[in-house]
C-alpha cells in the first residue's frame, strides 16, 4: 500500500472509536450522572427506558478503543494503563456497578432505591475516571525505556482534576439534551431546566481547560498560537462560539432535537481541539504514535476487516437506534 | 500495609479472579442464547405456546447473565494494559489485532441485536426478531473464536517471529497465528462446555418445578429437552476431553504430566492415579490410588508405552503441581457424573418415567451448578498448567507484569474483590429467584414492573397463540 500511512489511519480509527463512545456512553452516563435530580417513578423510570436498549452498544466502543490501542499502538496502551492505573481501576468498577443497575433495578423493587444510587455513583466515577486520564495524558507521563516510570499517583493533579469535573459536566449536558429529545412532560421539562444550566457550566469548564492547556507545555502552545497555524486552530474557538449560541437559542426556542445535535458539536469540537494539541503524540511527552505503532502486518490485516465491518456495524447500530426512535413516553417503548 | 507482597503473585490473583468470575457469565451466555434462539425458532415453526412461554422465561434470566458477562469482559479487556503490561507491549502486534476483531465481529454484534432481542418484540415483526436473536447467538460464538485463539496462541505459539525490540510480530501468515496447534481442540471443547453448562442449569430448573407440579408443560419441556443435550452431547465432551488431553501432551508435556501426577518416568506403561496428595518437594504422590497401566493406555492408547516424568524436566519449568492435578480431577469428575445423568434421563424414556422419576429430579437439581464448576476448573487447569509462561516456553509470567507497586495492585484486588461479590452476589440471588417461579402459560413481565419497561417486554404477537395449542 504505497504512499497511505497506516499509522495515521490507525490513529483516526482510534481517535473515531474513542470519539463514538464519548458522545454514545457520554449521553448515558450523563443520564446516571443526572439521575438522583429526577423524580423517584415516572421520570426515573422513562429516563432508564430511554437508554437500556442502547447502553451496552455504547459501551462496546470503549472496548474498541482500549483493544484497538492494544492492536494497533501496543506501546501506548502498555504505558498509559500503568500510568492511570488506579483511575483506570476505579472506572471499571464504577462501570460495574452502573452496568448491572438497569436490570437489577426492575428486578428488585426493595432495593430499587439501592441500585439507583449505584447506577448514579458509578455513572459519576466512570465519567470523573475517564476525564481525569485525559488529564493525566495531556499533562505528560513519565517514560524511561519504553515502560512508565513514575510513581502510581502521578495522574493526580489540578489540572486532572480540572478535566474530570469538565467530562463529568459535559455528560451531564449530554444527558439532559438527550432527554429533551427522548421524554416528555414533566421529565422534559425538567431536563431542559437542567440543560441550561449545564450548558453554562460546561462553556467555563471548556473554557477553563483550554486556558490552562497550553500552560502545561510550551509544545501545546506554540501548536495553537503559532502562525500559520492559528489561522487554523482559531477556526475551533470560533465554532464553539457558534455551536453555544445555537444551544442556548434552541433551548430558549424549546426546540428538541437541535440541543442534543448541538452538545454534541461540542463535544466534537473539544475532541479536534485535543488532537491539535496532541498530535503527533500520543504519550506525551515521549511516546509519539510511530514510535507506538505495531508493525504494518499488524496494521493491515486489522484494516482489511475493519474498512468493512465498520460501516456495517454503524448501520446496525443506527437500525437498533432506529426502531426505538420517537419519545419513550411513560409506559416505555410502545 | 501491602508492601511486603510480590506484585507478581498479586497481579496473578487479580487476573484469575476477574477472569474466572467473567467466565461463568459467558459459559452460561454462550449456551443460553443458543438455547433461546432454538426456542424462539421451534415456535415459529410450530406456534406452540410453550416454546413462547419457555422464551420469554429464560430471555430475563438471559438478560441479567448478559449484563454481568459484558460488565466483567469490559474489565478483563483492560486488565491485560493494567496488570500485564509488558505482556501487552510483547504480545500486542500478535494477539491485539485477534482480540480487536473480536470487538469487530461480535461483541458489536451481540451489543447491536441485544435491544432488540430483550425489547423490541413488539417493535419489530416476528422474522425480525428471530433474525436479531440469531445475531446475538451467532455473537457469543464468535466471540469465544476469537478469544480462544488468543489463548491457544499463548499456549502453543506458532507464526511469529522476534523483533529488535523483543516483541513478538507477525512471522508470515495471520492464518497460522489463529489456527494454531491447540486451537480446534479447546475451541470445540470450550463451546461443548459452555452448552453443557447451560443444559445442566436448565435441567436443574426444569426438575425442581417437576419435583413440585409434574404437569406444568414449561417444566416438561424444559427438562426434557435439556436431558436430551446431557444424553447426547455429555460423551461427546469426554471424547473432545480425551483428544484434547493427546493434543497438549504432543505440545505441553509438563502439563500433562502435572495433571496426571507423574513425577517418575515409567519406562514400560504409566498408571493412572486417580487420587492422592502430590508433594513436589519430594516429587512423589502421597496415598496414592492408582490403577497400572491405565495410563498410557488414555495417553498413548498402548498400556505400555513408556511415558516420561516431571523429573525429566528442570523443576523451574513445573507448574504447580497439587492445583492442577486437582482440578483436573474436578473436572472429569463431573464430566463422567454428567454422562451418568445422561443415561440416566435415557433409561428414564425408555421405561417412560422421565417426567415422573423424583430421584432423577433431585440428581437433576443437584447437578445444576455442575457446569460452571467443570468449566472453572478446565480454565485452571489449562491456566495453571501453562506455568511459569504467559506465552509457552518464549515469556515468562514474571517477566509479563507491569511496573506497579505492589499496594496499588493489593488495593484494586481487594476492591475487584469486594464489589464482584456485592454486584454478582446479588445478581446470582435474582438469578436464583427468577428461577425460582415456575414457567406460566402468558408468561410476561412479573406484574409489579411498570409494563414494557427495561425488563422484557410482553408483545402482541407472541401473546396470541398462548390460548391455542400448548
Ligand atoms: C462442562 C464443562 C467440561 C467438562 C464436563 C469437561 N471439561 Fe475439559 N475443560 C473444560 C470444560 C469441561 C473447559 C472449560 O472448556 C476447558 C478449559 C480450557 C479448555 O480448552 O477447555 C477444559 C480443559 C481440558 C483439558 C486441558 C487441555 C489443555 O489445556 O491443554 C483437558 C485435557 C480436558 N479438559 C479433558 C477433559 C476430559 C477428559 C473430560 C471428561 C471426562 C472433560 N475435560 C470434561
Ligand atoms: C481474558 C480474556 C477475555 C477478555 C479480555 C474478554 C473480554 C470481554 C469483553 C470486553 C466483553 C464485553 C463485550 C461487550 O461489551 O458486549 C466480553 C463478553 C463476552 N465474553 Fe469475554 N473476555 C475474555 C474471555 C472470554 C472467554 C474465554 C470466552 C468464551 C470462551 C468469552 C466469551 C464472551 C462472550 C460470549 C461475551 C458476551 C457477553 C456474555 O455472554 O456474557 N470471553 N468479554
Ligand atoms: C475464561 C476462563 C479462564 C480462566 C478460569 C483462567 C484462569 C486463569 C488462572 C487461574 C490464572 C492464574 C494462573 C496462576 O496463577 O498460576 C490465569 C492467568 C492468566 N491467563 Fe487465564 N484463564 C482463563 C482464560 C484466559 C484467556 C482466554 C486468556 C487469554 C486471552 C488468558 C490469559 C491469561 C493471562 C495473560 C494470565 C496471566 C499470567 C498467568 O498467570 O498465567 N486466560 N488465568
Amino acid at each position: 500500500m504505497m504512499g497511505f500511512d497506516l499509522t495515521l489511519v490507525w490513529a483516526a480509527i482510534i481517535g473515531f472509536a474513542v470519539m463514538a463512545y464519548v458522545v454514545m456512553d457520554g449521553f448515558d452516563l450523563g443520564i446516571g450522572i443526572l439521575f438522583p435530580t429526577f423524580k423517584v417513578g415516572e421520570e426515573r423510570d422513562q429516563a432508564m427506558n430511554s437508554i437500556a436498549p442502547v447502553w451496552d452498544g455504547n459501551e462496546t466502543w470503549l472496548v474498541m478503543g482500549g483493544g484497538g490501542l492494544l492492536a494497533a499502538f501496543p506501546l501506548a496502551y502498555a504505558i498509559i494503563l500503568p500510568a492511570t492505573y488506579p483511575l483506570m481501576i476505579a472506572m471499571l468498577l464504577g462501570l460495574i456497578f452502573r452496568g448491572v443497575a438497569f436490570e437489577f433495578r426492575w428486578r428488585d423493587p426493595g432495593h430499587r432505591a439501592f441500585w439507583d444510587v449505584a447506577f448514579t455513583v458509578g455513572s459519576v466515577v466512570a465519567a470523573l475516571a475517564q476525564g481525569m486520564t485525559l488529564g493525566a495524558i495531556l499533562q505528560g507521563i513519565t517514560v524511561e525505556n519504553n515502560a512508565y516510570a513514575g510513581g502510581w499517583l502521578d495522574w493526580l493533579s489540578p489540572f486532572s482534576l480540572l478535566t474530570g469535573i469538565a467530562v463529568v459536566v459535559g455528560y451531564a449536558l449530554l444527558g439532559a439534551t438527550w432527554l429533551i429529545w427522548k421524554t416528555e412532560g414533566s421529565s422534559l421539562r425538567h431536563a431542559q431546566a437542567m440543560a441550561f444550566r449545564l450548558a453554562l457550566a460546561t462553556l467555563v469548564a471548556l473554557a477553563a481547560v483550554s486556558a490552562a492547556t497550553p500552560y502545561l507545555a510550551y509544545e501545546y502552545w506554540r501548536r495553537w498560537f503559532e502562525m500559520p497555524g492559528v489561522l487554523l486552530t482559531a477556526q475551533v474557538p470560533l465554532l464553539v462560539v457558534v455551536c453555544a449560541v445555537t444551544l442556548f437559542w434552541s433551548l430558549r426556542r424549546g426546540h428538541e432535537r437541535l440541543p442534543f445535535l448541538m452538545a454534541l458539536g461540542l463535544f466534537l469540537l473539544g475532541f479536534v481541539g485535543l488532537g491539535v494539541s496532541l498530535y503527533p503524540y500520543i504519550v506525551p511527552p515521549a511516546v509519539t504514535i510511530r514510535d507506538a505503532a505495531a508493525p504494518e502486518e499488524s496494521l493491515s490485516f486489522l484494516l482489511a476487516g475493519a474498512i468493512v465491518i465498520i460501516p456495517l456495524i454503524l448501520a446496525y447500530t443506527a437500525w437498533a437506534y432506529w426502531v426505538f426512535r420517537g419519545k419513550v413516553g411513560t409506559h416505555g417503548y410502545h | 500495609m501491602f508492601a511486603g507482597l510480590d506484585p507478581v503473585v498479586l497481579a496473578r490473583a487479580q487476573f484469575a479472579f476477574t477472569i474466572s468470575f467473567h467466565f461463568i457469565f459467558p459459559a452460561f451466555s454462550i449456551g443460553l442464547a443458543s438455547y433461546l434462539f432454538v426456542l424462539e425458532g421451534l415456535w415459529l415453526k410450530t406456534g406452540q405456546g410453550v416454546y413462547a412461554n419457555l422464551y420469554r422465561y429464560w430471555l430475563k434470566i438471559f438478560a441479567v447473565v448478559f449484563g454481568m458477562g459484558v460488565v466483567s469482559g469490559v474489565v478483563m479487556s483492560y486488565q491485560f494494559g493494567t496488570n500485564w503490561s509488558v505482556f501487552s507491549e510483547k504480545a500486542g502486534p500478535v494477539v491485539g489485532p485477534l482480540m480487536a476483531y473480536e470487538v469487530l465481529t461480535a461483541f458489536f454484534l451481540e451489543a447491536g441485536f441485544l435491544g432488540v432481542m430483550l425489547f423490541g418484540m413488539n417493535k419489530v415483526g416476528k422474522g425480525l426478531h428471530f433474525f436479531a436473536t440469531s445475531m446475538v447467538a451467532l455473537g457469543t460464538l464468535i466471540s469465544a473464536t476469537w478469544i480462544i485463539a488468543v489463548n491457544s496462541w499463548m499456549q502453543t505459539p506458532a507464526g511469529y517471529a522476534i523483533n529488535a525490540a523483543g516483541q513478538f510480530v507477525p512471522g508470515g501468515s495471520w492464518a497460522d497465528i489463529i489456527f494454531t496447534a491447540s486451537f480446534p481442540y479447546r475451541l470445540v471443547h470450550t463451546v461443548i462446555a459452555a452448552y453443557l453448562t447451560t443444559a445442566f442449569a436448565v435441567g436443574a430448573v426444569g426438575a425442581w418445578h417437576l419435583l413440585k407440579d409434574r404437569a406444568n408443560p414449561g417444566a416438561r419441556k424444559m427438562f426434557s429437552m435439556a436431558m436430551w443435550m446431557a444424553a447426547l452431547v455429555a460423551p461427546v465432551q469426554i471424547l473432545a476431553g480425551d483428544a484434547h488431553g493427546l493434543n497438549t501432551l504432543e505440545h505441553q508435556p509438563v502439563k500433562v504430566l502435572a495433571m496426571e501426577g507423574d513425577y517418575h518416568p515409567s519406562p514400560d506403561g504409566a498408571p493412572l492415579i486417580l487420587f492422592g496428595l502430590p508433594d513436589s518437594e519430594a516429587a512423589e504422590v502421597r496415598y496414592e490410588l492408582s490403577l497400572p497401566h491405565l495410563g498410557s493406555l488414555i495417553l498413548k492408547h498402548d498400556p505400555f508405552a513408556p511415558l516420561p516424568g516431571l523429573t525429566d524436566f528442570p523443576r523451574e519449568e513445573w507448574p504447580p503441581v497439587h492445583i492442577v492435578f486437582w482440578s483436573f480431577r474436578i473436572m472429569v469428575a463431573l464430566g463422567f457424573a454428567m454422562l451418568g445423568i445422561g443415561l440416566w434421563s435415557l433409561f428414564a424414556r425408555y421405561r417412560r418415567r422421565l417426567y415422573e422419576w423424583p430421584w432423577l429430579h433431585r440428581a437433576a437439581v443437584v447437578m445444576g451448578p455442575s457446569g460452571f464448576v467443570a468449566v472453572i476448573a478446565g480454565w485452571v487447569t489449562t491456566e495453571v498448567g501453562r506455568q511459569p509462561y504467559t506465552v509457552y516456553g518464549l515469556l515468562r509470567t514474571a517477566d509479563s507484569v507491569s511496573p506497579l507497586a505492589a499496594p496499588a495492585v493489593a488495593a484494586s484486588l481487594l476492591a475487584f474483590v469486594v464489589v464482584y461479590f456485592v454486584a454478582f452476589g446479588a445478581g446470582t440471588y435474582y438469578l436464583a429467584r427468577l428461577m425460582a417461579r415456575p414457567p406460566e402459560r402468558g408468561e410476561s413481565e412479573p406484574p409489579h414492573l411498570p409494563q414494557r419497561a427495561a425488563g422484557i417486554t410482553p408483545a402482541s404477537g407472541v401473546t396470541a397463540p398462548f390460548a391455542t395449542k400448548e
